[in-house]
This record gives C-alpha cells, structure tokens and sequence, in this order.
C-alpha cells in the first residue's frame, strides 16, 4: 500500500477554532475546473476575450457548463492542441500566434485577451506567460494580452476567477503614492448589485470607490498603499496576495450574503472610513430591514431543515452561516473544494459549534453520508442533483450560485428562495 | 491548433461514456482531472437520466504528477470493483492522461480483477466523440464475442428449422438523438415480420449480451456513426450480414423492410400496408402543396443528414439547398448524396462556417443540430432538430421516433410546424403593419419598418398559402446594412397594393436592392426592378 491512500481521510481532523474541526478529504471530486469562470467573467468584463489554450474536453466543458447561452460569436474559444502541435510538426507556439492573430483580426472590439491555461497546455509546458509576452509586443497598445490559468490540475470552478483577477492585478495602475484612501470591492458582481454597493457606499461618503473586474478594461481601477479591499467572493486568497504586494490592505469581514453578512460587510468599510452609527444606520438600516421582512416568509419555509453541502463553489462556508444563522437550517455537512482558513475567519466563528466541515472530497463517501444523512436540500453540483433526487432527496444546483445576483440586501430573499424553491416545489407535487 | 467557439461532438472519451452509461453491469475509469467530471452532466441533465454515469475519475492534480499517478489509477480500479463490482470494466485516459501515458490498460490488468478489463485507446488529439463511441463498441465486442468467433474458413451453420429468425439491432447510445424511441419502434417493425431482436447494443445490454452477439442471425445497424466498425467485424467473425439502410422516412423504412426480408427470407408484406404511415397523404393533402420547392438547409451527422435529405425532397417536396455533416469519417456519403441534389456538400466542424453558408443560402427551413437552430433563430429562419448534438429538449416525454412508420409521422410534424409557426408568426407582423391594425401614425415615406418583433401581438389568424404574387423569396435583414433610402410617394401606394402578407418582405427587399445599387429614392420602377431580381 502506499503512503496516501487513494481516497479517503487523509489527515486527522484540524481544529480550525474552538468547537470547530475541519476534515480534509482526498478522492474522486466532483467539480468543475476553472476554466467555467469564463462563463460568468466575459460577461462582466465586456471587453475582454478568453481563449483558452486546450484540447476538445476544455471546448466541451465550456459549451457543456454555459448549455443554453449560445451566443452566436461568444467572447471566448479554445484553441485546440492537435496531434501535429504534439508531435513536433507544428512549432506550437507559431500555431498559437496564428490562432490569436487570426481572432484578433476577426474581432476588433477586443481590448483585453486571456490566454487561460488547461491541463493538457500546462502538462506539455507551454509557457503561455512568454506567450502574453510576446504577443503584447505585436498587439499592444491595442490589445492587453494576459495569461492564467483554468486547468483542473491547477484549479476547481471558481479559482478559475481568482487566477484572472490576480493576472490583472500587475496591470493595474499606480495610485499616486499620497492619494487618499480608496476602496477596492474584488470578485465579479452581476452589475444590478455593484450600482447597489455604490450607492450605499456614495451614500456612507466613502470614495473613491471601485471595483476589479470592471466593466471595460479600459477602466481598470488603480491600486497602492492607500487601497482598502473588501472582497465580495470567499474565493479570491491569490487575487488578494497579489494586492497585498501592490500595497492594497484587506478589510476582514464576513462575505455580504443575507441581511447580517451584508451589513457587517458594509460595516467594515465604514469603519475604515469612520462613518459614524447615526449615518450608517441611515443608510444601510433601510436594506437590512427590508431584507430581514423578506427573509422571514423564508424562515417560515426553511428553519429546522437540515441542509447538506457539497464542495463545489467555495461559497459553502458562508452559506452555511447564512442559511443557519438567518434562516435556522441545520448543517447536516459543509464541504468545500478549499478551506481558505484566513479569508474565512469569520465566518468559520459563526458557524454553529460541531457543524461537520470538509475540506476536498471523496465523492462516493461523501454521497452515503448524504444518503445516511437524509437532508431536506442537497447543495450539489449538476452532475449529482438529478441521481439524488432520483433517490428522493431534494437539491439545489450549486451553480445557480455563481450566476445569479445573490449578494447584498436587496437579494437576501432572492438567495434564500434558491434553497426554498425546491422544498416547496416538492410539497406541490403530488406525482 | 485550431481556433474552435463550438463543437458539434466531444472527445473520444465522452463517446465511451455514452456506451458504457448506455449499458448495464459496466464501469468505466476514467484516468482524467477534476475538471472532466462535468461530462456526468451531459447524462444526468441534458438527458435527465436518473443515475450517474457509471464512470470513475481518478481526478488527479497537479501535485501528483510529481509522484505516482499511476498508483492513483490504480487504487481507483481497485475502489470502483469493489464498490461498485461490474461484470466488465472499461479502462481508459482522457486528453491530459494521455499525455502523460500511464498505460491504464496494463495498469488495471495487473491488478488481476475476477472480471474483463477492456483498455481503450482513444487518441484525444485526433478523434471526436461518435469515433470514441464506436470505437468502444467494436472493443467491446471483440473482447466479449471473440472467444467464440466462428473458425476461419467455417461457413455460418444454417438455422435451426422452425426457430424464428433473429436479428441484433446495433447502435443506440446513452444521449443519442431519440435512440431510445427508434429502437423501440424498430423492434416492433421487426416483430411484424416476426424477427425476434436477439440483443440490442449498446443500450440496456449487459457484458454478458454482448458475448452472445454472434448468435444472431444478422446484424441491423441503426446509427453506422456508432455500430458500423462492430458490425463490419460481425461481419467477419460470425458471417452475419449487415443491413445497411436506416430507416429514416417512408422511402427508407420501406427498402429496409424490404432489405431485412430478403436476409431474413420472410415475407415483408406485413410490414408493407399501405396505412402504415401518414405522412404520404398529409403530404399529398392540398394543404401542403405550399411545401413545394421550400428551401431547405440540411446539416447533423452523417446518416441524419442524408436520411433528411431523401425525405425532404422525396416526401416532402422540398428543394435542397444546402446539405452538410460535421462527421468526417463518413464524409464520402453526404458528398454523395449532394452530388445527387446537385450542390456541393459542406463538410466542416467550425460552426462559423455552418453559419456563413446558412446566411448565404437563405433557405426557407433549417433541418439541422441544436447548433443550427441557434442559427436559424438569430437568422429568423424555421427550424427543427434532427441530429445529435443534443440538448435538453431533444429528450420528449412522449413517445417520438425518427425511425419507421411512426418516425415518419413525426417527421412530417416536426419539420411543417416550424414553417406553419413561421407563416402564422409572419402573417402576425404583416396585420400589425395593416393600416386597419395599425395602433400609431401613418408609415412613415422613410421606411425601415421595424420588420421583426419579438413577441407578435395582433388578432389571431390562420396560417394559408402566400398567394403567388408573392413579390420575392425571403430575404434575412443583415444587421449593419440597414437601408436608408426615401420611398417616392408613388412607389409606397405602389407597395400598398401588394398582398399585406408579403408586403413587408417586398418593402425590405426592394430597400435592399435600392442600398446595393445606391438608389436614393425608390420609384415604382425600382419596385419592380427588385422583384424581378429576386423572382429568380
Ligand atoms: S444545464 Fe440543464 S438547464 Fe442548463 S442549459 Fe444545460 S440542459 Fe439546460
Ligand atoms: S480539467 Fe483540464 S482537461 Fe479537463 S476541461 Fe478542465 S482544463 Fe480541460
């Protein structure tokens, strides 16, 4: 036998505080790759193109993860390795300038391009940084050309996002080094929620404000010693590293989800900015009180239901906060693909003393917990959901997640709802 | 390299999915990273399948290419037997195993499992999906039904006297376009000629079907994409003989009765009754005679594509305008079978291409994948579904083959309503611009009607035949060349007087024809200089 086992526990339980231990899981997983981040970040980067340098899988995985949205020329594509790049016929760089030149030619309207990385251009050691490199020199200032990496030898679903952002961040501009201080908001927000934040922080008198990524490249925010961050995803540990070497400082707080998250996120900007009580209260007290009226119809639904979560987008933990704390579900299991212990702090202090955490995963062990366990919903990703419900239990795709506006005030009921909409839904069913 | 937005098959491996979920007492490992376990969703929602893929990932990272991940493959062929203890199991890598060649096939036999282990080798750089099917299918078969292929040299022993004739029906695959209705209507076609179907494969089969393979008396291919390479070697090792027509539309579902009764040596009247099908009246029925000599693209795979084809123009009456397939290995067929229609076959996977023809030819109706129905939304043009690659809504609750009689019926049906939506939805927006419906001012003289909305809205009408004084076949606006020509107040009573259902099609080509020529105001002469360029 060998050292580590192929699946199955592969340390003893970590105490990450008090009352709350970690298991870290090692096995067959279940998840998507980074490369599905492009689903959602060509959408908000409106400019930008991804072309992901792969095989037919990663072309596939795209197509196959974004399904309906098939747009006729999206703004992203897979440069396919060919037998001829891997034998040697082809010079695979020459074959990959070709490729970008072509599509740059094609599509003018392009200001940044992406070359992500996969599993098969990282296993041949195409080096895509000398790849931005020198085809910067071709195209800029025209086209910014940047490189990371979605490969899932490298990342799961949404590290694909943090590996973008963090490649911006060298890109970003100075701030002049006695500039005052200016809050960053890091992590795609749907643009209905980011006009919200700006409002509430115009309103808090907090400027200058901005956030990365931005909607055109062209408005990429600067950063520098007097930058504040506040990050709006649990899944940004590179993004924020590489703005702490920009000289960015983070503001600890837990992730704006549900009424209480959304106000201690906000709170912590505040606090960076002095804003007195009697002006937050002002400004933030009426969203919080709208989206605690909303989520009380949800509480009456959801308390007491036992909730049990897959790793899948590493919005498990402050999920789990949320859906016990405001909505008073039960964790039957919280997974997630990475415990990122540091941006997590927080939240891991609020969750309920006990809950079952797991860090990676072993899936076939992980679903006769579940099955054992018999949760009222299943967090899952698309590959589980309908076998489970198939086996009675009901479930919630976890990818919902990332493309729905679920931050902030005005969407704590909305978030909420993703979780009751299956639980009523089999209450009406009678087939 | 090739620069790819959409493909219309997936890699190789994914093809071996569809066979092994396809089938019962299978397990598949996988050697791939995380990443590729979202080919479970293809089963699991796009054909809601109600159990997962039978499929291992050994998921491995970055980290153990360093160390062994040889081990890893192995530990999970050990897990997957004894969890999951199939009859056979199926080894293989994905593209990112395949380069760093661990050689699951050798790895997993010598772990010495109590079961088959059938290594596939799926060349993900050079291959698509429908080779990795078929490819494993034939494996399969080898390595189940070699045993007790027939010695060489050694004729097929008759038949026993008095058994029923028997047949295997070879092709239908987890996620394949309508497979599971096809076979069930194909069984029940064979059964009036009183074959038995013997095994069918992959679909609902065990390991252990597949070693009784050679049983049969001959061999019905229905997707030859998927079962042709098995069959061939059926062929050889069993002397079974190979039906090869698809029974796709009246004209085929007839020469196959006809091909399986002459190989089987019944009688293939039974099948043959003339009410077997609808689809030859409705088609006949005065009410279809606007199909005549509709444009049609035709693009999906192979055998779809050309079964589409003969139905089109031979049962529909339609012309065919384009025809095309993403399948190269069986590219030889549709170029013939273009040659007969006399147009030049498209062969491509670039969905650009499929798209640049589609906007060139401007056909009347698009018979093609889920990939042109995209096309054709955007193009505004009628669409149905023929061939894989599928989507969610290819999977009907009802009962809805491609195949035989009733495979025909639905045919007919799925292919006239998109251009009876089309007419109705057409003849909508022509009463929203009739003067009597028109709910703001007068037209304006400076055209550019907004000639597509979204949702129409009007009274209800009933879809009818464009008279004959239809000005001009339809032509699809290309966004960009907006015209921007004056209509001369004589040319619009002009227009006025042409048929409100084709009105608006006139005013868009004539402006069209004015852009092009760079005629600043439209006269009643340019009216009619349009129509006769485009009258063809
Ligand atoms: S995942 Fe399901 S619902 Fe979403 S696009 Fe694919 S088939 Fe449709
Ligand atoms: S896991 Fe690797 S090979 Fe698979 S789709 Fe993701 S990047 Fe491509």
């Amino acid at each position: 036998m060998s050292a580590v086992p192929a699946s199955g526990c592969a340390t003893r339980p970590e105490t990450v505080r008090t009352g709350l231990t970690v298991r870290a899981e090692r096995g067959q997983r279940e998840v998507f790759c980074g490369l599905t981040g492009i689903i959602w970040l060509h959408r908000k980067i409106q400019d930008a193109f991804f072309l992901v340098v792969g095989s037919r899988t990663c072309a596939h995985l795209i197509q196959s993860a974004a399904g309906v949205m098939i747009f006729a020329e999206p703004r992203f594509a897979t440069a396919i390795i060919e037998d001829r790049d891997l034998a040697g016929l082809a010079d695979a760089n020459d074959e990959l300038d070709r490729a970008v030149t072509q599509l740059l030619e094609r599509r003018p309207d392009i200001r940044l391009l992406f070359l992500v990385g996969s599993c098969p251009s990282e296993v041949i050691k195409l080096d895509l940084a000398r790849a931005a490199a020198r085809l910067s020199r071709s195209f800029e200032p025209r086209v910014r050309i940047r490189h990371y990496s979605g490969s899932g030898i490298e990342t799961t679903f949404t590290q694909g996002e943090d590996a973008c952002l963090a490649s911006l961040v060298p890109t970003l501009p100075e701030a002049r080094a006695d500039a005052a201080p200016s809050l960053l908001v890091a992590g795609v927000l749907p643009d209905i929620v980011e006009d919200q934040f700006r409002r509430l922080f115009a309103g808090l008198g907090i400027a200058p404000v901005q956030f990365l990524p931005p909607r055109r490249s062209t408005e990429l925010p600067a950063v520098g010693p007097g930058t504040r961050v506040l990050l709006a995803q649990p899944f940004l540990p590179d993004t924020l590293r590489a703005l702490e070497e920009r000289g960015a400082t983070l503001l600890p707080a837990p992730f704006p989800f549900g009424a209480d998250g959304t106000t201690a996120w906000l709170r912590a900007a505040a606090n960076a900015w002095h804003v007195g009580d009697g002006r937050f209260d002002a400004v933030v007290g009426p969203g919080e009180a709208r989206a605690r009226q909303a989520l009380e119809r949800h509480r009456r639904e959801l308390a007491g239901r036992r909730v049990f979560l897959f790793p899948d987008s590493q919005l498990e933990v402050p999920l789990a906060r949320f859906l016990s704390r405001e909505l008073g579900m039960e964790l039957a299991e919280v997974g997630t693909p990475y415990l990122h212990r540091r941006l997590l702090e927080a939240e891991l202090e609020q969750l309920p003393d006990g809950t079952l955490v797991t860090e990676g995963q072993d899936v076939e062990r992980q679903l006769e917990r579940c099955r054992a366990a018999r949760p009222d919903v299943v967090v899952c990703g698309l590959g589980l959901a309908n076998p489970l419900e198939a086996e009675g239990l009901t479930t919630k795709w976890s990818i919902e997640l990332v493309f729905t506006p679920i931050h902030g005030h005005e969407q704590a009921a909305d978030l909420a709802e993703l979780f009751a909409r299956p639980l009523v839904r089999r209450l009406r069913l009678a087939v | 390299m090739k620069l790819t937005l959409w493909t219309y098959e997936g890699p190789p491996h994914v093809g071996a999915m569809r066979v092994a979920t396809a089938m019962q007492g299978v397990h598949y490992v996988l050697h791939a990273p995380q990443g590729d376990t979202y080919a479970d969703l293809l089963f699991t929602m796009i054909e809601r399948r109600a159990a997962r893929p039978p499929v291992t990932y050994t998921t491995f990272q970055a980290r153990d290419l360093g160390a062994d991940t040889a081990e890893l493959f192995q530990g999970a062929v050990r897990d997957a037997y004894e969890r999951f203890r199939p009859e056979a199991i199926l080894v293989g890598a994905s593209c990112t195993a395949e380069l760093i060649q661990d050689d699951p096939g050798g790895l997993a036999q010598a772990l010495a499992l109590p079961v088959p282990v059938i290594p596939l080798e799926l060349p993900a750089y050079q291959r698509k999906e429908n080779w990795g099917a078929a490819e494993t299918l034939y494996r399969m078969a080898r390595a189940l039904a070699g045993p007790s292929a027939l010695p060489p040299g050694t004729p097929r022993p008759p038949r026993e006297a008095g058994r029923r004739p028997s047949c295997n029906v070879l092709g239908p695959t987890a996620l394949g376009f309508r497979h599971r209705d096809d076979v069930t209507e194909v069984t029940r076609l064979l059964a009036t000629l009183g074959i038995d179907v013997h095994v069918v494969a992959p679909l609902g089969a065990r390991p252990a079907d597949l070693a009784r393979l050679g049983e049969a008396d001959f061999n019905v291919v229905l997707y030859p994409e998927i079962a042709a390479p098995t069959a061939d070697w059926l062929a050889r090792a069993f002397r079974q003989p190979t039906v090869a027509t698809v029974p796709i539309g009246v004209g085929a579902t007839r020469d196959f009765v006809l091909e399986v009764a002459r190989i089987a040596g019944v009688d293939p009247s039974a099948a043959l009754a003339p009410a077997a099908s609808r689809l030859p009246w409705y088609s006949r029925s005065v009410d279809s005679t606007y199909l005549t000599g509709k444009r049609v693209f035709i693009f999906g795979d192979a055998t779809h594509a050309v079964a589409a084809a003969r139905v089109a123009t031979e049962e529909l009456g339609f012309t065919v305008a384009g025809l095309g397939t993403y399948s190269r290995e069986r590219a030889r067929d549709v170029r013939e079978a273009a040659a007969h229609y006399g147009i030049e076959a498209l062969i491509t996977d670039d969905y650009l291409e499929v798209e640049a023809r589609v906007a060139e030819l401007q056909p009347e109706l698009v018979l093609g994948t889920q990939m042109e129905r995209h096309i054709a939304k955007r193009l505004g043009i009628p669409c149905a579904v023929i061939s894989a690659p599928v989507h969610v809504q290819d999977f009907p609750a009802r009962y809805s083959p491609q195949m035989g009689f009733e495979g025909a019926n639905v045919l007919f049906d799925t292919w006239v309503h998109p251009l009876m939506m089309g007419l109705e939805e057409h003849l909508l927006t022509m009463f929203r611009d009739d003067f009597e419906f028109h709910d703001g001012v007068a037209p304006s003289h400076l055209g550019t009607v907004a000639s597509r909305p979204e949702a129409p809205r009007g009274p209800a009408v009933t879809a009818e035949e464009p008279s004959p004084a239809a000005i001009a076949p339809a032509a699809a606006t290309t966004a960009g060349t907006e015209p921007t020509c004056a209509w001369d107040p004589e040319a619009e009573l002009e227009l006025r007087k042409i048929p409100f259902f084709v009105r608006g099609k006139a005013r868009r080509n004539t402006e069209r024809y004015a852009h092009e020529r760079g005629v600043a105001t439209i006269t009643v002469g340019t009216l009619y200089d349009a129509k006769a360029h485009f009258g063809r």
